[in-house]
């Protein structure tokens, strides 16, 4: 690759002057964040032959730079930034009701309509509901096992590593795995839960979303354990045992000490639980479709209907820069937190 | 200033460096604490500080939580050594008294299981390779190599971890399908071999690497080939293997785009399989459960192999979401 290493050597030795060059900024510059454009700022030589050599230098290291980022911009620009765009485009033209027919332009009045429309506003509700029934929970139990498996006991490994072990499922297996359970004539949640026969109860219109959730939280719980317990872990010892001395009990201890140590990992672990079930698409896919009667139609889950079982391009995008929206929103404060966070680590 | 030995102690002394960028801490079941068990988490508050549970009573409540959360992957172990019948059999078998390891070399045959499963590790091993490639090259550009436009380029990176791949699905499979990769491994692997996050990290990471040991690798010669294969990439290997490992699980867990861009067995992954399996119907339940513990089993490995990256790769993952 370029050799700017042996063209620095040779500047070297031309006291002083070398080091403003640009070609040795890369290597010499103190942290790249506070680089801004170098290649500008090397006009320190005067000597024509080290000018040249010294943008010769610049140019490759250029080229090197562009060379080596290239291929992600490239995937980048086709596969994301391309399809944001025309996404927010699609959602210009309504697909006709028949196939083959040119859809057309109708401007914004496709998403003020779809925007308002009963359906999507049952359905951003629905994905809501599925936030508030997953998230909590998820935290809470996730802190009351890392709390739990935090002790000095006898085989406590086993109990951690029982209580981590759902990290391994993916969606689809945790959903096929209920999908067993929760199966209405062999199913043996359905048999203890007394709901053996008839639909069952991914089918009724009550208990399917809280089905889906549990299944969601059971997933995700190794996770949070995992999480928690590391949180747990930087929880420094000699702080409760000074509270612990100082007469205080368990319960106040864990809420005067460890909750507020904890609060950084709680919020970090809210904002990513509140992303996933945004994108939860693969346990409504495997377990309910969307039913019963539209009850687990969260907002992922009717893109899909809209854009593969309905072939409405126009709504799906619509909602597609719906979802984009809420989720740019959420991502925004889980970098803010997480810039503070680095922050503090590193200071 | 420094020679070869110099850099090379510096190397060994920055060893321990190398997971800053990661962040939650290592080892997530190691650490043994003494004291009582103190702060149960929620419902009962106890205000007795002399009279921590009793023993018994701690190994009841772990007991009772290691059943609830373990029994979902337990039966599905026990369902998938039973047959049809012992699995729809009342009062349930709860515990495989003859097993029948039949039921897996039938998810093979019958359920196309094999083909998933090759697919996936076709897919997934690709993915993975790829990501670190492009991301380590990028991430050493952006934090050591000077070019115009830097920092617009390295936000437009940044700016793609805000775009969930659910939001773009519907442009991205017309493109799929207009460079004619539907039913493709080009269509499961390409839209992936670029990744925000680890472009990030890495960066990060690397910006972090001492300024001395840029200093002797250039008055010892190297160039930045050289730099990155011999120094920054040893020194960053704790990370690197993190995002590989978290790379590895989103791969290999995908869901949504796979079932988007194919509809054949010979370049459907496992994920998918498993929608296929559900179909199978009551008669082959035994299957389902076979079928599900093998596309599981990967990861399951993986992550027995690889303890201790789990915490700063979940964490990386965590970014993404």
């Amino acid at each position: 690759m370029a050799g700017t290493g042996s063209n620095d050597g040779n500047r070297s030795g031309e006291s002083g002057v070398g080091d403003n060059t640009c070609g040795s900024g890369a290597m010499s510059g103190s942290t790249g964040r506070r680089e801004v454009h170098g290649n500008s700022g090397g006009n320190g030589s005067r000597k024509g032959g080290v000018r040249s050599l010294a943008w010769l230098n610049a140019v490759r290291e250029a080229g090197l730079g562009y060379l080596w980022i290239l291929p992600a911009l490239v995937v980048f620009g086709v596969f994301v930034f391309f399809p944001l765009l025309k996404a927010v485009w699609l959602g210009f033209f309504e697909t006709p009701p028949f196939p083959n027919l040119p859809a057309h332009f109708v401007g914004l009045s496709q998403y003020a309509s779809t925007l308002s429309s009963a359906i999507f506003l049952h359905s951003l509700w629905r994905t809501v509901l599925f936030v508030i029934f997953t998230v909590p929970a998820g935290i809470v139990l996730g802190i009351a096992l890392a709390t739990l498996a935090h002790q000095r006991l006898a085989g406590i490994r086993v109990f951690r590593t029982i209580f981590s072990s759902t990290v391994a499922t993916s969606t689809a297996v945790a959903s096929v795995i209920f999908f067993t359970l929760l199966d209405p004539q062999v199913g043996l949640f359905s048999y203890w839960l007394g709901q053996r026969g008839g639909t069952g109860i991914l089918a009724n219109p009550t208990l399917a979303l809280p089905a889906v959730s549990v299944v969601t939280i059971w997933q995700n719980i190794g996770f949070t354990f995992i999480l928690m317990s590391a949180a747990l872990q930087s929880v420094p010892d000699d702080l409760l045992e000074a509270a612990r001395i100082d007469g205080a009990s368990n319960w106040f201890r864990f809420r005067t000490v460890t909750l507020p140590l904890l609060s950084p990992t709680v919020f970090f672990a809210s904002i990513i639980g509140i992303i996933g079930s945004f994108q939860a698409f693969g346990q409504i896919d495997l377990l309910t479709q969307g039913g019963p009667n539209n009850h687990t139609l969260v907002l992922i889950y009717y893109i899909y209907q809209a854009a593969y079982t309905d072939s409405n391009y126009g709504l799906a995008a619509v909602l597609s820069i719906a979802l984009f929206a809420i989720l740019l929103v959420l991502t925004l404060v889980q970098f803010w937190f997480f810039e503070r966070r680095v922050f503090y680590a590193g200071s | 200033m420094p020679a070869r030995e110099t850099l090379q102690e510096q190397s060994a002394a920055a060893g321990g460096y190398g997971g800053s960028g990661g962040a939650t801490g290592k080892g997530g079941m190691g650490g043994r604490r003494s004291g009582a068990a103190y702060g149960r988490g929620h419902n009962r508050s106890r205000s007795r500080v002399r009279r921590p549970m009793t023993m018994g009573a701690r190994y009841l409540l772990l007991a009772v939580l290691a059943i609830v959360i373990g029994f979902p992957i337990y039966i599905t172990v026990v369902n998938s050594l039973l047959t049809s019948r012992q699995i729809a059999a009342r009062p349930p078998v709860l515990f495989p008294v003859h097993p029948l390891w039949g039921d897996f070399a039938a998810a093979f045959s019958q359920a196309h299981l094999g083909i998933y499963l090759r697919n996936s590790a076709i897919v997934t091993i690709l993915i993975v390779v790829a990501e670190l490639v492009t991301s380590v090259l990028a991430g050493y550009a952006f934090a050591f190599l000077k070019f115009p436009f830097r920092r617009l380029l390295f936000m437009a990176c940044i700016a793609t971890m805000m775009v969930p791949m659910e939001a773009t699905i519907v442009p991205n499979r017309q493109t799929i399908v207009a460079l004619g990769w539907f039913n493709s491994f080009p269509a499961l692997i390409v839209p992936f071999l670029a990744s925000g996050v680890g472009i990030f990290l890495f960066r990060q990471a690397f910006l972090g690497v001492p300024r001395d040991l840029r200093d002797a690798a250039r008055l010892d010669g190297y160039g930045h080939w050289h730099f990155l294969t011999r120094i920054v990439i040893p020194l960053n290997r704790p990370l690197i293997a993190a995002f590989a490992l978290y790379a590895f699980m989103s791969a290999w867990n995908q869901y949504l785009w796979p079932l988007i861009v194919t509809d054949t067995n010979s370049v459907r992954t496992v994920q998918i399989g498993l929608k296929q399996l559900e179909g199978v119907g009551l008669n082959h339940f035994n299957l389902i459960f076979a079928g599900t513990l093998l596309a599981a089993l990967p990861i399951f490995l993986l992550l027995i192999v690889f303890q201790r990256q789990l915490v700063r790769g979940l964490s990386a993952g965590a970014l993404k979401g």
